[in-house]
This record gives structure tokens, sequence and C-alpha cells, in this order.
């Protein structure tokens, strides 16, 4: 028993999931993570998840890319080579407009997706952190920490009483790196 | 999703019994798993034999410079501009699915966003290619740029469109390429992890070591929403800073207001009627009946009708303003266009973007696979009849009844034309190999609620009102993947 380091609750359905980590909460054992293939709405609640703020990361990228939008515009046509045009002022602001527009939304989007990947740590080459590669297919995983939560066997029934179809005993955290 | 049933009077947005998530993964990752049939084969034959004439025909062009094509000193732009903004049209459809319709929450988005995404992204390659090679001296390519330069730097003209321009299009493929790649991640990893030896290697570079777990998933959803957000304008503003390289100059026919809105809904006219003509093909091919069923084919054409009468109105406006305006050069501008030597040019536009649609506003019409088809590919090519119209009709008449001229395509411009669409069908059928062609985890999203089979159960539950599970059973008659016997029984 005492090289087990995850156990894992493999469920068919997202529903019956959801009721197992409500059972796994009512008996206070700590949820490690879920692992599914598809998103579940609610989830991050009931497990206490805060919010993601990535929405404010994109707004600052954002805004930085209609700043330097204005600041490059402005400093070539206006400070460093003003171009005559019929006498017209080089200062036209609404001929910057669709630049600053198309650079906001550049900069909001490789900042943002840039910042998704550094915070999840999700880059090329990195890995695979899998305990179940049914996971990504067609299983819903939930995660507990052995060493954690020493009651193997009330997890065991609880998870199958909830419906999960397998209970794995991991005795390595993640399967995918031979 | 789940816990929540959908009401009964949506039509389901997957059909078939027996469906479950494993079904899901195996149906669509077929074609990628296994080796590739005939019809498979025979396409990419032909295609790579086009995208081998693009190469010749393209390097030709650098080789010999722009010369190489049919233009001449009136007519200065011809096949080019009109094959690029041809593609750029074509290419507004993936983020017009995958953002616009994610944000007005079309569920049926969800399982055609991914090859619509990759056709963005296909077409856009093509467009750009057209934009180098109409420099004429490509290998200066660069000086688009705003770089500091020899020059004591000399900017680039903020002023100009055609900077804008450069802009936008770099913009909406980078983003467009972002916002596709981000979704692939966890089906990439879905293949990963089905997959061994090598190819679980080479699928592990490129899922960046997806795991699914609940945060990933969480921030993976704030992203494609804002990434949604940001890409709905964006896909306006392109096509409307295309049609400001035209607006903005004083060309007669060119200097109009209605430019932006006439041109986005054109560009999202010919952007689903593509999608139609790629998607018809693979659905069947590749067995996708299921999950690209009539409901989505039935949409698609509503679409087309819409965007294809507001390009209809379009070019009525712009006749009527011609004449209101007063300006006779204006005037002779359409004059010109309908009834001068490039008559059959106008009317082929006029019959195939502004007549031929309107057939789809019959059922038995817009509810048959051929016909819808056909239809699509006669949009095509009333879109690409459109820019000529636009570019070639004003520009042949010139100021001077000296200079006045006729174009005629040499060989090259024809091979660089009929090359890029080889290019861009060798791009989609390598994809349909490699990628999964349907975004497997938003289609797993569907099945406890949109599915057929999750309706049948409402329906058998017996709490659903009579009424309305008639007029569902009525509404399943036009889906060609869905067994009517099974509902006689109710």
């Amino acid at each position: 028993m005492s090289n087990i380091k995850y156990i894992l609750g493999s469920f068919g359905d997202p529903d019956e999931m959801m009721h197992g980590i409500e059972k796994l909460q009512e008996n206070n054992i700590s949820i490690y993570d879920v692992y599914t293939p598809m998103p579940i709405h609610g989830i991050e609640a009931k497990l206490g998840i805060k919010r993601s703020r990535i929405d404010i990361a994109a707004f600052c990228f954002g805004i930085t890319g209609t700043c330097a939008a204005f600041a490059l515009i402005y400093f070539c046509a206006v400070i460093d080579w003003k171009v005559n045009i019929g006498g017209k002022p080089s200062f036209a602001l609404p001929d910057f407009i669709p630049i600053m527009f198309e650079l906001t939304v550049l900069f909001c989007a490789f900042g943002m997706v840039l910042t998704y990947y550094a915070s999840t740590h999700l880059f090329p080459g990195r890995a695979p952190r899998v305990m179940d590669l049914r996971a990504t297919d067609d299983r819903f995983v939930i995660a507990i920490d052995a060493n954690d939560n020493a009651a193997h066997t009330v997890i065991d029934s609880l998870l199958k009483d909830a419906g999960a179809l397998e209970v794995k005993y991991n005795e390595r955290k993640y399967i995918s790196y031979e | 999703m789940s816990g929540h049933n959908e009401s009964i009077l949506r039509e389901p947005l997957i059909t078939g019994d027996n469906i479950t998530y494993a079904k899901i993964t195996d149906d669509i990752l077929g074609p990628v798993e296994n080796k590739p049939n005939k019809a498979w084969w025979i396409g990419f034959i032909f295609a790579s034999l086009g995208a081998l004439l693009w190469v010749v025909a393209v390097s030709y062009t650098f080789w010999n410079g722009i010369g190489a094509w049919g233009l001449n000193k009136t007519v200065g732009w011809a096949w080019d501009i009109t094959g690029f903004v041809w593609w750029v049209g074509i290419g507004h459809a993936g983020t017009l699915i995958s953002a616009v319709l994610l944000l007005f929450r079309q569920n049926w988005r969800n399982s055609i966003n991914r090859s619509a995404e990759a056709m963005t992204i296909f077409a856009v390659i093509c467009a750009a290619t057209y934009v180098v090679s109409h420099m004429g001296r490509p290998w200066l390519a660069y000086w688009v740029l705003p770089l500091p330069n020899q020059f004591g730097s000399l900017w680039v003209n903020f002023n100009s469109p055609l900077v804008w321009d450069m802009f936008a299009i770099s913009t909406y493929f980078s983003v467009s390429l972002l916002f596709w790649y981000t979704g692939l991640l966890p089906d990439i990893a879905t293949i990963r992890d089905r997959a061994v030896g090598t190819r679980r290697k080479i699928y592990s570079i490129f899922s960046f070591g997806w795991s699914g777990s609940v945060k990933t998933w969480q921030r993976f959803e704030a992203v494609s929403l804002i990434l949604a957000g940001i890409s709905t304008p964006l896909v306006l503003s392109v096509h409307t800073i295309v049609s400001m390289d035209f607006a903005t100059s004083v060309i007669p026919g060119w200097h109009t207001t209605i430019f932006p809105p006439y041109f986005v809904a054109g560009a999202i006219f010919s952007g689903f009627a593509m999608v139609l003509t790629l998607l018809l093909v693979a659905r069947k091919v590749l067995g996708l009946e299921n999950y690209i069923t009539m409901f989505h084919i039935e949409s698609m054409n509503k679409i087309i009708i819409l965007t294809g009468s507001i390009v209809g109105v379009a070019y009525l406006t712009e006749f009527f303003i011609a004449w209101y305006s007063g300006s006779e050069y204006e005037q002779y501008a359409f004059i010109n266009r309908s009834t001068g030597p490039y008559w059959w040019a106008y009317w082929m536009m006029m019959t195939c973007n502004v007549i031929s649609p309107q057939l789809l506003w019959f059922k038995k019409i817009r509810l048959s696979i051929r016909a819808t088809w056909i239809l699509s590919i006669v949009v095509n090519i009333g879109m690409w009849f459109e820019r000529f119209v636009i570019i070639v009709t004003s520009l042949h008449r010139d100021y001077i009844p000296s200079s006045w001229a006729m174009f005629y395509p040499t060989w090259v411009d024809v091979s660089v034309f009929v090359g890029s669409i080889g290019l861009f069908f060798t791009l989609f059928l390598l994809f349909l190999r490699v990628l999964p062609s349907i975004a497997i985890a938003e289609v797993k999203l569907l099945l406890k609620s949109a599915s057929e089979q999750a309706k049948m159960k409402q329906i058998k539950e017996g709490h659903e009102n009579k009424e309305y599970v008639a007029e569902y059973i009525e509404s399943l008659e036009k889906f060609d993947s869905v067994k009517q016997e099974d509902y006689a029984k109710i």
C-alpha cells in the first residue's frame, strides 16, 4: 500500500464525476486535481478554484498595443519626418486609428495566449504529465493524493458508489514519461 | 451542460444512436489514425499538381517580373488583386464561425469551426502570396514595414490604406493561427494519448504537454472567449480595410462609402460558400454525417441567403447613387460596367451572386446536398467576378480615350490563379490527414444536451409537451442521418 502515490477514480459520465466530487468532499477527502476530455462547467466553484485573472492580463496587453501603435505612428509621421501632403496636418488622428486597432488586437491576443501558456506550463516539447491516458478520450478522472488521505478503502468505496467505472492505484505520479 | 435539458424544439446537433464519448473520438480521428482512402489520394494528386503549377507560375513571375502578366499601363491591377481580395474574402468565414458565432452562443458552430478556421488560414496564405508576388520586386517586400532605413528614415505612409492593409492582414493571419492552434491543443493531446511510438512523440511535442486539468480548462475557456471577443471586430476590420484600398482612391466606381459594409457582407457570403464546398464533400468522404448534419447545412445556407441579399442590395445602391450623385464620370463607370465591353462579367456577377442564391429560399433546394454544393461553387465564381468587375472595368476606361484598353490574361495569370486553388486544396487535404477536422472536445460538450439520443430520452421520459414533440419529430425529416422508423413508434 505504501508505494501508492495517487488514487484515480475514472468515470464515464461527467455528472457522475461531479457526484463523486461531492461525496469525497462530504467525507473530507482532499482532491488533488480532476482531468477531463472537455471543459466541465461549474467544477471550479465546487473545487474552490478562483476565477481566472487572464482577462486583466488581456486588457493590459491590449492597451499596451494601442499605446505602442500611437507612439510609433506619432514618432514616425509627426516628429521624425513630416510628409507634406497638400499642406494637410501631419497629426491626422483618424488615419492612425486602423493601425492602432490592429495592434491592440495583435498585442492582446499574443500577450494573453503566451500568458496562458506560461501560467499553465504549456510549451512545445513539454513532457505531458498524464495520470490516465483515457482522460483525454472518454474518461473523467478524479485524482486523490494517496499519502494525504489514509483511508484508501473508504475512497475506493465512495468512488465506486458514485459510479466510477474503475479505481486505479498509481505508483508513479505520471504514467506518460516512459 | 449536464443536468440541464435543452428545449425539445431545438433540432439535434449530433444525430445517431449509441453515440458515446469514445465513439465521438473514434469517428473524428478515423481519417487521422487510418490510411487515407482512394478519394483522398485522387484529390491530393490533383491538388498537388495544381500546387506545382502555382510554384512554377510564381517562380516565373519572380524571375521575369510582373511583365509576365497581362497588365498594361491602363489596367495596372487585374487578376492579382482580384485573386487577393477573393482569397481574403473566403478567409472570413472561419473566424466568423469561430468568433462571432461563439459570442452569440450558436452551438452548431462546434462541429464546423475547426475546418472553417483551417480553411481561413490556408485562404489567407493564398492571399498573402498574391500580395508579395504583385510587388514586382518581392525581395523588397519588407519595405512595407516601418523600419529605419538608409534614406534617413523615410517612414512608410501611415495615411495609406495599403499600409493599414499590411497591418490588418498580418494581424488577422497570426491571430487566426493562434486561435486555431490553441483550440487544437486538447485534440492533439487526444491523438497523442491514443498513439504509440514515434507518432506519440511527434504529437507530444505539438500538444505542448496538455493535461486537461481543471485549471487548464478554466483558463482555456476564458482565453477562447476573449479571443472571440477581439476577433469579432478584427474580422470586420480586415475586409473594411481591404475595401478602403479602393474606396479612398478617386477612381469612379471605387470612390464610394458603401464599400466597407458591402465588402464585409460579400466576404462572409463567399466564405460560407467555400465552407460548404469543402464540408459537403468532407462529411461524405470522412463519414461525418452524424456531426455535420442537415441542420448545419441549412443554417449555412440561410447565412448565404442573407449575405447574398445584402450584396444584391449593395449592387443596386451603387447604381442608384451613381445616378443620384449627378457626376457624369460616376454614371459612365456604371453604365459601362453593365453594357460596355465587360458586360458579360457584370451579368455573370449579377446572376451568380444575386439571382441564383435566391433559389435557397426554396426548402427543397436548401436541403438538397447536390443543389447546395453546386450553388456554393456558383457563389464563389460570382464573387471572383465581382472583384474582377470592380477592379478591371473601373480601370480599363482611363481619363483619356486614347489610353483605353482591354485586359487579356497570359498563361502566367491563369496559372497563378488555378495554382493557388491547388495550393489551397493541398493544404486542406493534408490538414484532414494529420489533425482532427472537427473540434473533438467541443462536440463532446453537446453530447448530453443537444444530441438526438438525449432528446429521444427526453421524449421517452414523457414530460414534454405533445405538440412540441410532434413539431420536433417533423423537423427531423430533413436529416439524412436520422432513422425515421425509430420515431414512428412514439
